[in-house]
């Protein structure tokens, strides 16, 4: 029985990945998530051709309108069409996740790689590490856009930040097991140096964890996007983003709660699909890796 | 010692396992287990002897009721405990039959027992279950169960957790809970597997002393004939899912009719030292003068301590020979062969390659010398990396050392042809092979750079017996053909005899006794080596030949 | 036991320093005048000079990094830049409501995330199992902000059970303190649920596949004590560990509750500190929260060897 098990794990990334697609092997739900996500990500890619108004387009005598046919989901506090804010606010979230997850992700398999292999750098870097773990979050972040002002850049850094301690954790212990692997010793002992042990034995073992992570990333960047706007500590209220937007609605609450609960909906459909698809990549890359890492 | 001779026909049938056929469950029924028959009297020991994926464990696990729900599931077929259809119970019914009528003990000692419960606790959730007694009356039955299986200590181990202690003792323990209700059957799936030979043949002769005193049907799964010739009164072989040979232990050993039998016994190797083949050159390739590895732990608050993982190792091992090096787990052997590949830096001695010593060669300066020293590891199933194709594996060394992809590629197809691969194996994933295969590609790379010396730790040890043959004679072959040396590590004095010209023997980090394998393995000077040998399972016997051995 | 004790508090002095230098460097290392930062776009010469004499921010880094952690170190963690208030007073004032309403978080999370979890492990593959993991998912997906205006939404606007908004202290006694405290409680459990319980469920089904399990069931032991006797205690280093990291997770949810429901508590002071770039408030809430995490991780680590006896110190 374990013979089998292992021989699924050992298998190249690539058929693993492709017995995702097949629904008879995962059930349903990564299949629809895919297809939501597909869904919202289409919505923001188009949405100037598929918005009804101009996003920025203010209208005094058309404020907190309730849902009509000429606004689809009503008019925010300035009169501006909700629905066509909430599509275009949609790209600026999506980017801002995919950045965050590609600068955490390289910046700790980086580091991970060296803290893994090199027992004197090890020490150090994870002390760092823990520090960086002990900070809340949202308060590095916010603390890093209130300094750096609310450029897309900065907003990006203070999410990426905080993420990285966590990949370096996961891609050390991936490299940790993977060196005591015999196949590992049977290539010292072929001769073969250590960027090449690194590079060519080591790093491809992270991928399917990085994979996972990585959508796991893009899910809480988005999160977390939302959450440094709505505190006022995100990226600058012209432009709309689901944050934005939704932070606008707080002091409409009580006439119009939909400001916020439309984008807060799509907000969720969207993050909800990438986990879903990270759970599923998770179950599919990797059996044992079941633990979600926290 | 020979072979169990009993007559238990006067006893009555305790179980009957009848036409039983496991299927995997789900749309796709895949046959597990084709019909198996068996029956076993009281006091009988059956041995259910197979390699693996033969339903050996699939059998046990049906008779307990325990078929893990949604892989297994009986299709049909009948298991009878004194006359009762345990596959026509409920749930709860079975449960209650657990341990009253039927145990089971296992592989892994070391993994078996709830690592957060006292192990007296655990002995005593037996009664609890089962029974109605009183707390006093309770420990006294544990305690007393616990006397029986010869624990030393019986009230400091009572409050111990299973990490204080060691395997044997565990399995012990383990034998203590299945007993302690004096159930009709016990089933034993390779209980001494993962034990050393010595705790192992306690262990046998431990359940063999409470079959006796309790007169209980014993259900005994191996894949060692050894271990088979000690303990059974009737085998049954399996392979496939099917029975195909039964009958009483001497007529199985003496006249196997099934050619698969006779396969599997041939297989299974002598342990009459093979004669030290001439020493022609007398140069020594490889040699180790006082070598050790000591281990220190212990931080900068903490007490320090150091661990002597070996020392004092010797040797001078010639061209076109074999040195084994024997002992049990903790004797120090991987650490000599870790050192020797210089995979750790040892902290006593030398290492002498071709007359340089390479003890404290740094990486760089290790480099050219690392062509010459070659390994293979015990695990086939993790020695080759899994995402690489085997052209990428078996051409990694030679391109380290500047050889020509198309040089490197046809050299890897010559090999491939030696191990008895075939040549669109380049192009596959190691998934894509056996754990024989996959040992194969794995001497095969090795050998990719023509070494001088080549340490094998444990490379048959994980291997089914007719496997570890195939791979044996392919060593042998090799060795032949091109005159290298091996470092051959092992557990089993079985392999060690058949292969080695000279033997080591390793205890807790020390070398007892050397020298040619023919004087060592059959007149040891050493306690510790007859002790060993003493040990081995079955070595009254000599299989290939189906007689019993003369000393 | 002891000496290990005092080795793993040591252990926490090289992270706790690396924080301070962390909180101490993100002001200084950021592009452009420090004192122009968080005077804002509008400050006077003289708002400049006032700040830069607070901070010390003429001086050679490494003597502003001394005084400033001498003066941590005695308590002292400067003035607001704003009202002028000892930091450590504005902070002392705010700390009650944020306890209180972390501690009822976990005690809800805690009683409904680890049953949640085991019986999904028991059912695993189960509608059961099913509906705790889409739930728990959904938990990982909802922002905070949002399962609190649904919260407040529902329970005060439409159907008026509870007061919008606001606190009051456990000394006003028992019912007003939970009438208020709930939504906002349930609103910081809702991610935290998802966490314990999709942890629990993990452990619990590692556990339930090792050989002591098989052999708990060879005994004849039935499912329930199986579950609770056999599987959770080993299952509980896991699950307290996530409780632990979660706490992070806790406290930025604190900053997102507190806002919505109008709590004064240390989340609050953290959005308005921010807002008015009150940059020595946001400096000791983020070493003290850091203080704090750092402590219960620590207490967790120790309590270990109560649920494993072969962790030994």
């Amino acid at each position: 029985m374990t013979n089998i098990d292992r021989s699924a794990a050992d298998k190249p990334l690539a058929l693993r990945l492709l017995s995702m697609v097949s629904p008879a092997q995962t059930g349903l739900a990564p299949f629809i998530a895919a297809i939501m996500l597909l869904a919202v990500i289409l919505l923001t890619i188009f949405s100037p051709q598929i918005a009804t108004h101009d996003p920025l387009a203010m209208d005094p005598l058309m404020r907190l309108k309730p849902p009509s046919e000429a606004h689809l989901l009503g008019t925010d506090g300035y009169g501006r069409d909700l629905f066509s804010r909430m599509i275009l606010g949609g790209r600026i979230s999506l980017l801002i996740g995919i950045c965050a997850a590609v600068v955490a992700l390289g910046l700790g398999v980086l580091i991970g790689l060296v803290a893994g292999y090199f027992r004197l750098a090890d020490a150090i870097i994870m002390r760092a590490m823990d520090a960086l773990m002990a900070m809340p979050s949202i308060l590095i972040a916010i603390g890093l856009v209130a300094l750096n002002g609310p450029s897309i850049g900065s907003v990006i850094m203070a999410i990426t930040i905080p993420e990285v301690p966590r990949v370096v954790r996961l891609v050390r212990s991936v490299v940790l097991t993977a060196r005591e692997e015999p196949y590992v010793e049977a290539a010292m002992a072929l001769g073969s140096s250590t960027p090449k042990i690194l590079f060519q034995h080591l790093l491809p073992n992270t991928m399917a964890p990085m994979i996972v992570q990585g959508t796991y990333i893009i899910a809480s960047a988005i999160l977390t996007e939302a959450l440094l706007s709505f505190l006022g500590a995100g990226i600058s209220t012209e432009i709309p983003t689901w944050g934005n937007i939704m932070a606008e609605g707080r002091q409409y609450f009580r006439i119009n709660p939909g400001i916020i609960l439309w984008p807060g909906l799509l907000l969720t459909i969207c993050v909800l699909s990438i986990n879903l698809i990270g759970d599923a990549a998770r179950d599919a890359l990797d059996p044992r890796m079941k633990k979600r890492q926290a | 010692m020979e072979l169990r001779a009993r007559d238990l026909s006067h006893e009555p049938v305790i179980v009957q396992i009848e036409d039983l056929v496991v299927e995997t469950a789900g749309k796709t029924r895949f046959p597990v287990l084709k019909g198996v028959s068996l029956n076993i009297r009281r006091g009988e020991t059956v041995c259910l002897v197979g390699e693996s994926g033969s339903g050996k464990s699939v059998t046990s696990l049906a008779t307990m009721g325990l078929l893990p729900k949604d892989a297994l599931v009986v299709r049909s077929g009948t298991i009878r405990l004194k006359g009762e259809n345990l596959l026509a119970l409920s749930p709860s019914a079975m449960k209650d039959r657990r341990a009253r009528d039927l145990a089971m003990i296992f592989q892994e000692p070391m993994t078996a027992l709830n690592p957060v419960m006292k192990v007296g606790a655990q002995i005593t959730e037996v009664l609890d279950l089962h029974s109605r007694m009183g707390t006093a009356e309770k420990r006294a039955r544990v305690i007393d169960i616990m006397e029986q299986v010869h624990l030393p200590d019986v009230q400091r181990i009572y409050d111990s957790y299973p990490h204080q202690l060691s395997g044997g003792q565990r399995q012990r323990i383990m034998i203590a809970m299945a007993l302690i209700l004096e159930p009709a059957l016990l089933i034993a799936d390779e209980p001494t597997t993962a034990l050393d030979v010595t705790t192992q043949k306690q262990i046998l002769s431990l359940i063999a002393e409470l079959q006796e005193k309790h007169g209980t049907a014993v259900l005994f799964i191996t894949h060692d004939m050894g271990v088979v010739a000690e303990i059974a009164d009737r085998v049954c072989v399996m392979r496939h899912g099917e029975i195909l040979e039964s009958g009483p232990i001497r007529e199985v050993l003496e006249q196997p009719k099934h050619v698969y039998t006779r396969a599997l016994l041939g297989s299974v190797p002598s342990l009459v030292p093979r004669e030290a083949r001439d020493d022609a050159s007398g140069a020594s390739v490889i040699a180790a003068r006082n070598l050790g590895k000591t281990y220190h732990t212990g931080s900068f608050l903490g007490k320090k301590s150091q661990v002597r993982a070996s020392f004092g190792v010797n040797f001078d091992l010639s061209p076109g020979r074999t040195l084994g090096i024997v002992g049990e787990s903790g004797s120090g052997k991987t650490t000599v062969a870790r050192s020797i590949m210089r995979l750790i830096e040892p902290t006593e001695g030398q290492i002498l390659l071709d007359g340089d010593d390479i003890a404290h060669l740094s990486p760089s300066a290790m480099k050219p010398k690392r062509k010459k020293l070659q390994v293979v590891f015990q695990d086939p199933f993790r020695s080759l990396n899994p995402r690489w194709t085997i052209a990428r594996s078996m051409t990694e060394g030679p391109l380290n050392y500047g050889m020509s992809r198309a040089d490197a590629l046809a050299e890897a197809k010559r090999l491939l042809k030696i191990v008895s691969l075939p040549e669109d194996a380049l192009g596959r994933y190691p998934h894509q092979f056996s754990g024989g295969q996959r040992q194969r590609i794995a001497i095969a790379r090795a050998v990719m750079l023509k070494p001088d010396v080549l340490v094998a730790d444990e490379a048959v040890s994980a291997l089914d017996v007719s496997v570890q043959a195939q791979v044996l004679d392919l060593l042998a072959e090799l060795q032949r053909q091109t005159g290298i040396a091996i470092i051959f590590i092992t557990h089993d004095l079985r392999v060690a005899a058949q292969i080695c010209d000279e033997v080591l023997v390793m205890k807790r980090g020390e070398v007892v006794e050397q020298g040619p394998a023919s004087r060592v393995l059959h007149q040891p000077q050493h306690d510790y080596t007859r002790a060993l040998i003493d040990a081995a399972p079955g070595r009254f016997w000599d299989f290939a030949a189906g007689k019993p051995l003369v000393a | 036991m002891l000496s290990y004790i005092f080795k793993r508090v040591l252990s926490v002095v090289p992270v706790l320093f690396l924080v301070s230098v962390f909180v101490f460097l993100m002001l200084r290392l950021t592009p452009g005048d420090p004192a122009a930062i968080l005077a804002g776009d509008n400050a006077t010469p003289e708002t400049l000079q006032r700040i830069r004499d607070a901070m010390g921010l003429n001086e050679p880094l490494l003597t502003q990094y001394v005084k400033w952690i001498a003066g941590i170190l005695r308590g002292d963690f400067g003035t607001s830049l704003i009202s002028g208030v000892e930091v450590l007073d504005l902070v002392a004032k705010r700390v009650g409501p944020s306890i209180s309403l972390a501690v009822l978080t976990i005690i809800i999370a805690v009683l409904v995330a680890i049953p949640m979890g085991v019986i999904a492990a028991w059912k695993h593959r189960s509608w059961v199992d099913y509906l705790v993991m889409s739930f728990s998912v959904l938990g990982f997906s909802v922002p905070v902000f949002l399962v609190g205006y649904v919260l407040l939404l529902v329970f005060s606007v439409k159907l008026g059970w509870l007061p919008p908004q606001g606190f009051k202290p456990l000394s006003a006694g028992i019912a007003p303190f939970l009438e208020r405290a709930i939504l906002p409680a349930l609103t910081l459990a809702s991610i935290y649920i998802a966490l314990i319980a999709r942890m629990t469920r993990a452990a619990m089904l590692d556990v339930l596949n090792e050989d002591y399990i098989r052999t708990a069931r060879a005994k004849g032991v039935g499912e329930r004590r199986i579950l609770f006797v056999h599987a959770l205690k080993n299952a509980a280093v896991p699950i307290a560990t996530i409780v632990g990291a979660g706490f992070a997770l806790l406290i930025s949810g604190v900053v997102v509750t507190e806002t919505i429901f109008n709590i004064p508590g240390i989340g609050r002071l953290t959005v308005d500190a921010v807002l008015a770039r009150d940059y020595p408030v946001i400096q000791a809430l983020i070493l003290l929260t850091a203080s704090v995490y750092v402590a219960i991780n620590l207490l967790i680590d120790l309590s270990y060897s109560l649920f494993d006896p072969r962790i030994r110190y």
